[in-house]
């Protein structure tokens, strides 16, 4: 008895301990991870901090030889000075930048919805070819194509309009808007529209009063998508705009960068830079869950 | 009900009403996708310039491609590209998943914070990156100047081997949020009883780590490499900013070589049958891509 009770009672004891180091080793780890977490952190933040926080740098401390860490005044005038370039300035620029996402985001949704709707709930005769010849330019870089777009618009006289280069991306936009789109409508219980349809309501009207609700989660993140992308593409606006006027703020951007008589003015080339990534960043906070599923969904199913 | 459509039957009708629905898709995708993807063909066999007659030259474009010191020194720098800036994405990728995989604290302001730059446009990334990089005014020379690492400022984007290195640091900076969520996603699908089994085998992080992780998610992991090899192939936006194509023209991507061509030197049939050359590279790459992701569904 005393034998057996004495064997165990330094186990116990080990045990113990053995338990409590293990909560402090896993105590110890999570503190390190968050510092590591922490850092990281801080390196990705750091270009976007730092060129905001020189923008709000006077324009003569922005040129500042070398550079000062940081701005000993707060002001605006880097962004003020963003109106000296080009013939609007850079509210012009931001204006197309806006007129373009806009028409891509409702060129998009208007026509992923109708398709998806049609491809989820249609039968008709070469469906399914259409579908993947729809979804195979996916397959297909929008670099490769660039060339004969540009005579296309030229031919048609939409090139250096905000229009024709909202056309193209509408259409870049299409395969991922059509299969996200077609997806959500299968995923609503076909007995809702067929009662719907069986009192006598079109299909248009049925698509209209009832189904959009019931996919706009797939609506908000094709919506998403196409502004974020327009917003922000820029080799296609480089080609297609010849017009200074008719930049975009991408590429109105590399203007300012190129300077006005070989000086580059860099506080209102950050300036310029917050302003293009301001929207991008404000979208993505407020919707990100929809960004995010969509990425994944889009990535992983096609 | 009257006219034309009444006399339709019911199913009939529904069949039009989908063709209906889907043809504005099919004619956007026609017109300025399938159309323009047949003239990139036609126009590789024409001398095509921007104002003049076009001409029938036959494979002449194709011939010369071969005889392009800059278009074969284009694809060699963009697969060296290519070759170098996937390995950092990937295996920085995969350290940021594996940091933000559990739900702690904070966790999901962390996993915001690494995603950001990628919802930021790739041209205005390399703005931020080409001032911050300059001699003169960049912080990055400053820093290294004040921590006694460097003697003068450093021109970062003069020597070949340096402006690959500040490139790649720039892309991986915007590009590896991406690479997290996805790898994220399938670290998150393995089911946490496989590696609390494993505990109780007694297996360390390296036995994990190749023997359940990396396994369960070979199609994750493939399909995060070819998207990120897919993008590299496809570089433009940071060497026309960052580098502008230099030093001595040794960063120019084969993107880049096509717009010179096309759009500054205007020989647009020239531009072309290099498009079908990048088109050939991609349509192999996105295969590859198919096939991993087939074979284990």
């Amino acid at each position: 008895m005393t034998s057996l009770h004495l064997r165990n009672r330094p186990a116990e004891a080990g045990a113990l301990t053995q338990q409590q180091r293990r909560r402090i080793r896993q105590r110890a780890l999570l503190l390190l991870k968050y510092f590591v977490l922490t850092g990281l952190a801080l390196l990705f933040l750091f270009p976007i901090a730092w060129s905001f926080l020189n923008s709000l740098k006077t324009p003569a401390e922005s040129l500042a030889v070398p550079p000062t860490y940081l701005p000993t005044a707060i002001v605006f005038d880097n962004y003020a000075q963003l109106e000296a370039f080009g013939n609007y300035g850079i509210i012009g620029h931001v204006e197309n930048s806006t007129i373009v996402a806009l028409l891509t985001v409702v060129g998009s949704l208007v026509l992923s919805t109708l398709g998806g709707y049609g491809f989820a709930r249609f039968n008709f005769p070469g469906k399914n070819l259409l579908f993947i010849m729809v979804l195979s330019t996916m397959m297909i870089p929008f670099q490769s194509i660039l060339i004969p777009l540009f005579v296309m618009l030229v031919r048609f006289e939409l090139n250096d309009t905000l229009i024709g280069l909202a056309l193209v991306y509408i259409t870049f936009q299409l395969p991922f808007g059509i299969f996200l789109m077609r997806n959500s409508f299968l995923a609503v219980p076909k007995e809702i529209e067929e009662a719907a349809l069986l009192d006598g309501c079109s299909s248009l009207s049925l698509l209209y009063r009832m189904m959009l609700r019931l996919v706009l989660p797939g609506i908000v993140t094709v919506a998403i998508f196409a502004f974020i992308n327009s917003w922000n593409e820029f080799l296609a606006a480089l080609i297609f705009m010849s017009d200074q006027d008719k930049f975009t703020l991408p590429v109105f951007l590399t203007l300012v960068r190129s300077g006005i008589y070989g000086t580059v003015d860099w506080g209102a080339l950050q300036a310029g830079v917050i302003v293009a990534i301001f929207p991008c960043l404000l979208v993505f906070l407020l919707l990100q869950r929809y960004y995010i599923n969509g990425l994944i969904g889009g990535a992983v199913n096609n | 009900m009257t006219f034309g459509l009444g006399s339709l039957s019911w199913e009939q009708r529904r069949k039009l009403t989908g063709l209906l629905f889907v043809l504005p898709t099919v004619l956007f995708v026609t017109v300025f996708f399938i159309i323009p993807l047949a003239m990139t063909v036609f126009m590789s066999f024409h001398d095509w310039p921007l104002i003049g007659e076009q001409s029938w030259i036959g494979t002449t474009n194709y011939t010369e491609l071969a005889n392009d010191r800059q278009f074969l020194k284009s694809l060699d720098f963009t697969f060296r590209y290519t070759l170098f800036v996937t390995p950092p994405i990937f295996i920085l990728g995969f350290i940021l998943a594996s940091l933000v995989r559990h739900q702690i604290r904070f966790i999901g302001i962390y996993r915001t914070i690494f995603f950001l730059p990628v919802v930021i446009g790739l041209g205005v990334s390399s703005l931020i990156w080409v001032w911050m990089l300059d001699q003169r005014v960049g912080i990055f020379n400053k820093m290294l100047l004040d921590l006694d690492l460097i003697a003068k400022p450093q021109l970062f984007l003069a020597k070949p081997a340096t402006a690959m290195n500040v490139i790649i640091l720039s892309v991986v900076w915007k590009t590896v949020g991406f690479t997290m969520i996805l790898l994220l996603a399938g670290l998150q699908s393995i089911p946490d009883e496989l590696y609390e089994s494993a505990d109780v085998d007694g297996a360390g992080y390296f036995r994990k780590l190749f023997y359940i992780t990396l396994p369960l998610m070979r199609r994750t992991i493939a399909l995060a490499l070819i998207l990120s090899v897919i993008g590299s192939v496809l570089a433009f936006d940071q060497f026309y900013i960052i580098t502008r194509g230099g030093p001595r023209n040794s960063t120019i991507s084969i993107v880049y070589w096509i717009f010179n061509n096309s759009f500054t030197y205007w020989k647009m049939g020239y531009g072309s049958a290099m498009s079908i050359v990048l088109l050939g590279i991609l349509v192999a790459l996105s295969s590859i891509q198919y096939y991993v992701l087939r074979e284990r569904v």
